[in-house]
């Protein structure tokens, strides 16, 4: 801590630094190795005699002449038809956040302009619906949308997660439309407008970085989603993370691994991209729903 | 806008919330609320039994009767009634659940009671609920610790070059928990870096995380830390920028050590964050899954949720009953984890009233 007055000795100095040093390893390590090794054949990655053979590339080399291959990467995008895959991540994780946004705002917005009991009593029940785990909400979807039969298509695993989304967002944005100051619609609405005009026009201006957050935790949310849309998809419209599990193979018939690293590292690139452009307000969100307590 | 207006009192009338909030609370009680009541109902019906119909062969020596499915009256019935029979508590009780006769019957037969306690423990939800709660039990306040230390650390270094350590800290965070425990297999597995290298290290050539139950336990935990921590320690992080500088000031000048400050100003400070991050990641590692898939570890390891997942995955006929059943427990499990929050908060609104 920069206290100005803290003399840090040389010893806690060091320490301090040899212990980030070693966690940022523990925590990124793994992510470079899977990139590393996802342009080697699985002979080299996957290797039965001598893991070293993933550096020095020795069946690579044999197999392709080169010492990194695309191999996986071209196999599990056309043959693997991951890009049907992406396709159906993006068309969720695009309709996901924009209606989150839409119902979120509106409802966050009324919950932090309600001073009545109810409104802290249907935060609470959110808190509630939050702690739910994913697969239990599915036990209870799977039985009534056979019946119905919107069992495997994407517009009922957009809805389901919109719904699964909504408590966390509304409690973000809750806590991001508290900072907004009332005197500003209390002036709106003075001046002639409706709640939905100062609502519209005055506080969703000033709300954007709340926005942003709360946007960019469901697009985490339907992006990263495996429950609800291995459960409710069927093999056609999988998303790209039951894909990745379908790659794994089961008992009866042997995955392809190496689809599944490639796979893995094509899905966690764009993400890693956009929390590096977006650090801070993930880091503000996680904080938002922390200030509150 | 009349004089009389109670504006500031509260800013929105019913009329008006009611409005806003109509489309995200139908949102949530069409796909929360009623899931919940649909998965309660189901938890109370079993899959129907097949349909079978006595057939008589007759041949020169005589007749025999054999007893035989009816495939026919069987689709005819799961079609009629697709919910199955009503079975009331029967499944709850039954031995995939509570296993209420078989803990008597082994109550009944075991000599001491660590037998008894094994046996139990065999039982499957008794061994998915062992693994949850030893799960919660250990990540939850590693989690707690190692952000903290973290955070401490990284508040410790130049204001510059912080933005780049954050964001390799937060990585384990933001990959899907498939994607984090199968970056993680791929390395201890006996045929990874890490897990060769132990092999290689401790020279059995046979070491590996499938053959051990507790290794795979471990493997877990420290998977549930690694992916867990970063959240503790962004929260933490932020915390520690809000403490105030003057009581630290004179803490240092009245020759407070470094450990002296942290117990008696950092950590008073940011008591209701930690209650925070402890409660929310209790709720998340209550529902741990995901992890069991990626390690390929059902065979030691299952949780309440993988059990869930195993019946609606089942690949002769779905068990929505059982899955209704062991998700309803669930639940209550659940219940029993907030209570302590929600009575806290219950009691803070009435003397807030």
């Amino acid at each position: 801590m920069d206290y100005g007055l803290d003399k840090k000795s040389t010893s806690l100095k060091t320490f301090n630094t040899i212990f980030i040093i070693v966690w940022l390893l523990i925590a990124c390590f793994p992510f470079i190795w899977t990139f590393w090794g996802s342009f080697k054949v699985r002979a080299d990655f996957f290797s039965r005699s001598d893991w070293w053979y993933a550096i020095s590339a020795f069946n690579t080399l044999i197999e392709t002449g080169g010492k990194f291959t695309t191999d996986a990467y071209t196999q599990a995008w056309t043959e693997g038809e991951f890009w049907k895959a992406s396709k159906n991540t993006i068309i969720v994780t695009v309709f996901v956040v924009s209606i989150s946004l839409f119902l979120g705002t509106l409802g966050a917005y009324a919950l932090s302009r309600s001073t009545e009991r109810y409104a802290f009593w249907i935060l609470i029940a959110a808190l509630i619906f939050r702690a739910m785990p994913h697969i239990t909400l599915v036990s209870g979807y799977l039985f009534p949308f056979f019946q119905l039969q919107i069992w495997g298509i994407l517009p009922t695993t957009i809805v389901v997660l919109v719904a699964i989304n909504q408590p966390f967002t509304l409690w973000l944005l809750y806590s991001f439309f508290k900072t907004v100051p009332k005197e500003l619609d209390e002036s709106a609405l003075i001046d002639g407008c409706s709640y939905f005009q100062a609502f519209r026009h005055i506080i969703m201006p000033v709300m954007w970085p709340g926005v942003i957050t709360a946007g960019l935790f469901s697009l985490m949310l339907a992006y990263n989603d495996f429950t609800v849309t291995a459960l409710l998809l069927n093999q056609e419209n999988h998303t790209m993370v039951p894909k990745i599990q379908s790659y794994l193979g089961t008992n009866q018939h042997e995955g392809n691994l190496m689809w599944a690293v490639s796979a893995v590292v094509s899905a966690t690139a764009p993400l890693f991209m956009l929390v590096m452009f977006f650090q801070r307000q993930v880091i503000s969100g996680l904080t938002a729903g922390a200030v509150k307590g | 806008m009349g004089i009389n207006s109670p504006l500031t009192q509260n800013l929105m009338p019913n009329k008006t919330f009611f409005w806003f909030f109509l489309p995200t609370g139908l949102a949530m009680i069409l796909f929360i609320g009623l899931p919940i009541i649909s998965t309660g109902i189901q938890s109370f019906y079993a899959q129907h039994d097949q349909v079978v119909k006595e057939v008589k062969k007759c041949d020169p020596f005589g007749c025999t009767v054999s007893i035989v499915v009816d495939n026919e009256e069987t689709t005819k019935l799961r079609e009629a009634k697709p919910l199955g029979k009503f079975n009331g508590f029967g499944t709850y009780v039954d031995r995939n659940h509570l296993a209420i006769d078989e803990i008597k019957k082994f109550w009944n037969e075991t000599e001491n009671f660590g037998a008894f306690v094994d046996q139990v423990t065999n039982l499957p939800f008794y061994k998915a609920l062992i693994f949850t709660l030893t799960y919660c039990l250990f990540v939850t306040p590693n989690v707690l610790l190692l952000g903290f230390i973290i955070a401490l650390s990284l508040n410790a270094v130049a204001r510059k070059i912080r933005g780049p350590l954050i964001f390799g800290t937060i990585l384990p965070m933001i990959v899907t928990p498939l994607v984090g425990s199968l970056v993680l297999f791929w390395m201890i597995d006996s045929q990874g870096i890490i897990g060769a290298n132990i092999q290689n290290l401790m020279n059995d050539p046979y070491l590996s995380l499938k053959s051990s139950k507790t290794l795979t336990w471990i493997t877990i935990i420290i998977y549930g830390i690694w992916h867990h921590s970063p959240f503790a320690f962004v929260v933490f992080y932020a915390a520690l920028q809000t403490v105030p500088q003057e009581p630290v000031e004179a803490a240092i000048i009245d020759g407070a050590s470094r450990f002296q400050r942290i117990k008696h100003i950092v950590l008073p400070h940011i008591y209701p964050v930690v209650t925070f991050v402890a409660l929310i990641s209790l709720m998340d590692n209550f529902r741990v899954f995901e992890p069991i898939i990626g390690f390929s570890a059902e065979g030691s390891a299952q949780s309440l949720s993988w059990l869930i997942y195993d019946n609606l995955v089942n690949e002769e006929v779905i068990l929505f009953g059982s899955a209704a059943a062991t998700s309803m427990m669930t639940i209550v499990g659940i219940a029993i984890l907030l209570a302590p929050v929600l009575i806290r908060t219950w009691k803070e609104f009435k003397t807030a009233r």
